[in-house]
């Protein structure tokens, strides 16, 4: 049995496995069972363009979860087969890609592509056809919509706007000495600005005036000014709402212009990522950001161990994130969410499959989880950790506790801060 | 120093070293796109993959990135000649350059983002210098070497190419066969291998613009993307096919965004930007130092 990898296809055939990616099938996984009518679920994932790293490392994990399922007998005693195809992080490109998966592939079940961009285009078609729909890492996509076959792995629970930015704001609680003034600066995307708005809506309750309040669009290639800008407004506290490359760009002008703040951070997606994390170093030092998961003893879920070791055995190879501290355990209990539900109802009825989700809780290698009316999860987990002791870019610290440190929500809290941002380690 | 005045010199200064990044990546289009009238939207692209390049160069032989960038551009440049053949042997020699050589450097662009991924892996790719992490303070003014480092070597590769493109024969017959490749037959030279050489040079910067790049931020396959809108800009506020040109407009470029970015937030910085291009054209439509037709 020969296992055909999408990196196999392209090293075999790479001019015309590239010409061609847009509309090609890749099924990555084991194709076990053939004979005994495997479970089939689909998905489209961005294994190329701007959301391709963590596409790709997304996938490894989902590949890891159907070995681990098929190694104990399948699901209803049938093997699981994923269906998988290249969105090119290109929105355009899913709802034919999720038409395909349905109508032409016949899958049984559907999965999300990765991210709020990506997942709001295959709603039509999703919704049209009645799936059953287990989403990674959207947020508030179904607040209008209100599909209720809809259910979301992601932290940010149904208000983002009330809750998002709750967490980094507490902090300044744990601040030694008060502080009066904030900056904001986002990027001009969707999960970004509600990040904006969700601190700009609380500022005021935590007594914080806003003295900066600014977008920037994805394409900024040099953030100096723009730092220097905040800067000159001496704000206490700083947060900021990025994407990679963004967040790395934003972190070494901060460094390059010694930016000190007694707050610094905010909903940064990038530091999570290993090679930001080995490239910023020091910078990320006293760093506080949004995050879904940290290796701290407070978040040592049954089996989220043992799928990292699997999962770190596999990356470098695969040559995706090395770590997996961030959407990677959540793609592989997307999954398991799926799999208790047809357990629990026993067959593969979409209707059924919902109102088990709706109804019932499961217990995933991320923790306990419930979804709330609009799918989204009942008790939001907006994660706030600290990087803390960072003096140099080796990965090694950040499989170990210590090295991000969680401040918020209080339930898993694992450290205290340390301020103020720009102190050595 | 007043503040007001510290951000706008600030901005100013970072504003040219951000130019100086902007003319690496748009001055070999100056030459495919100005002087060859080649449409190739693959150079930012390519230009990431000589970043990628440099990366996996400089790592594994534990040099400089832009040394790196300036080693390894002989071979991007015989990669420019290679591809160049493959344009005019299925496109221009049939006169299907417009539309279908387009599609062909989309084709380019594509095969080249997808193979970094298939090759490498989408993650970001980095080769930090010592030097990337030192900013002199001149008085109220920070330089920071990421950007300093990355401008001087594009400057120094632009002024040698626009050295070459006037004083050797070379070089001239790149200005003629941009002008007139008939004439240029009448002379006994072969413009098909004059346009070729100058691909070649094309490609070459790129090179230099992608070992630059890694010294800026951080790449991945995708970062083209950024490059794409920008490059092309540049390339027609100079004037299309002058090297001068494009380095004013893209010095104007950077300054423009970061000034820009300084006052009225970063989000105007494109709007702004691009508005200048439409201003220089509208009393300028040949661009800063072009010439009418």
């Amino acid at each position: 049995m020969s296992e055909l990898t999408r990196r196999g296809l392209g090293r075999t055939a790479l001019a015309g496995a590239l010409t061609t990616a847009a509309g090609s099938a890749i099924a990555p996984w084991p194709a076990l069972g053939q004979g005994a009518n495997p479970i089939r679920i689909g998905c489209s994932m961005s294994l190329s363009g701007g959301l391709a790293a963590n596409g790709r490392s997304a996938q490894l994990a989902q590949r890891i979860w159907a070995e681990d399922v098929n190694a104990r007998g399948g699901l209803l005693g049938r093997p699981v087969q994923l269906v998988s195809y290249d969105d090119q992080s290109n929105p355009a490109n899913v709802p034919a890609l999720y038409t395909k998966l349905v109508d032409v592939d016949k899958v049984d079940l559907v999965t999300s592509p990765y991210a709020t961009a990506m997942i709001a285009p295959s709603m039509p078609v999703v919704m049209q056809r009645g799936m059953c729909y287990v989403t990674l890492f959207g947020a508030g996509v179904n607040e209008r919509l209100k599909y209720d076959r809809y259910f979301s792995m992601n932290v940010t629970g149904d208000d983002i706007k009330g809750h998002y930015a709750r967490g980094f704001l507490e902090c300044t609680k744990m601040l030694p000495h008060p502080v009066r003034s904030l900056s904001i600066l986002a990027v001009d995307n969707d999960f970004a600005q509600r990040a904006a708005e969700s601190v700009r809506g609380m500022a005021r309750e935590y007594g914080l005036r806003i003295v900066y309040d600014r977008s920037y669009p994805p394409t900024t290639v040099d953030f100096t000014p723009t730092i220097r800008a905040i800067q000159a407004q001496r704000p206490d506290v700083v947060f900021f709402a990025s994407y990679p490359p963004d967040s790395n760009g934003i972190l070494r002008a901060v460094s390059e212009l010694k930016l000190s703040a007694a707050l610094l951070g905010g909903g940064m997606v990038g530091p999570q990522i290993a090679a930001v994390q080995a490239q910023l170093g020091p910078i990320l030092n006293n760093l506080v950001t949004w995050d879904v998961y940290s290796p701290e003893p407070t978040m040592q879920f049954p089996g989220v161990v043992e799928f990292q070791e699997k999962y770190r055995a596999r990356a470098p190879a695969e040559q995706t994130d090395v770590l997996g501290n961030y959407l990677q355990p959540y793609a592989y209990a997307q999954m398991q969410v799926i799999a208790q539900s047809l357990a629990r109802i026993g067959k593969i009825d979409q209707e059924a499959l919902a109102k088990d989700m709706h109804a019932n809780g499961f217990e995933t290698i991320v923790g306990p989880i419930r979804f709330s009316a609009l799918g989204e999860w009942a008790e939001p987990r907006n994660l706030f950790v600290q990087f803390q002791n960072i003096a140099d870019g080796d990965l090694e610290k950040y499989k170990k506790p210590g090295a991000k440190v969680i401040l918020y929500p209080p339930a898993l809290k694992s450290g205290e801060l340390k301020s103020p941002y720009g102190a050595p380690a | 120093m007043d503040p007001t005045l510290s951000l706008l010199l600030n901005g100013v200064v970072s504003g040219l070293l951000l130019g100086g990044l902007y003319a690496a990546a748009a001055s070999g289009l100056a030459i495919s796109f100005g002087m060859l009238d080649i449409v190739n939207i693959a150079h930012p692209a390519l230009m990431v993959a000589a970043g990628m390049s440099v990366v996996l160069l400089g790592t594994a032989l534990g040099l400089d990135p832009l040394l790196v960038a300036v080693l390894q551009a002989p071979a991007f440049f015989l990669l420019g000649t290679l591809l160049y053949r493959a344009y005019h042997h299925f496109f221009e020699r049939r006169g299907d350059e417009a539309l279908q050589g387009l599609a062909f450097f989309f084709g380019v662009m594509f095969i080249v983002e997808v193979g970094l991924v298939l090759l490498l892996g989408p993650e970001q790719r980095f080769l930090d210098p010592d030097y990337a992490f030192v900013t002199w303070r001149l008085g109220e003014v920070d330089v920071p070497l990421r950007m300093l480092a990355p401008a001087l070597l594009a400057l120094a590769a632009i002024a040698a190419l626009w050295v070459f493109l006037r004083r050797s024969f070379t070089g001239l017959a790149i200005a003629a066969v941009a002008q007139d490749p008939e004439a240029l037959r009448l002379m006994a030279v072969d413009p098909v291998r004059i346009k070729r050489i100058a691909f070649g040079l094309s490609i070459a910067l790129a090179s230099i613009a992608g070992g630059a790049l890694v010294v800026v931020q951080p790449i991945e396959p995708a970062s083209h993307q950024v490059f794409i809108g920008r490059v092309f800009a540049i390339c027609i506020m100079g004037g299309m096919a002058s090297l001068p040109g494009c380095v004013l407009a893209a010095f104007l470029f950077g300054v423009v965004e970061n000034v820009t970015a300084s006052f009225y937030g970063p989000s105007w910085s494109p709007a702004v930007a691009f508005g200048w291009l439409l201003l220089v054209l509208a009393f300028r439509p040949q661009g800063l130092f072009g010439r009418l037709a």
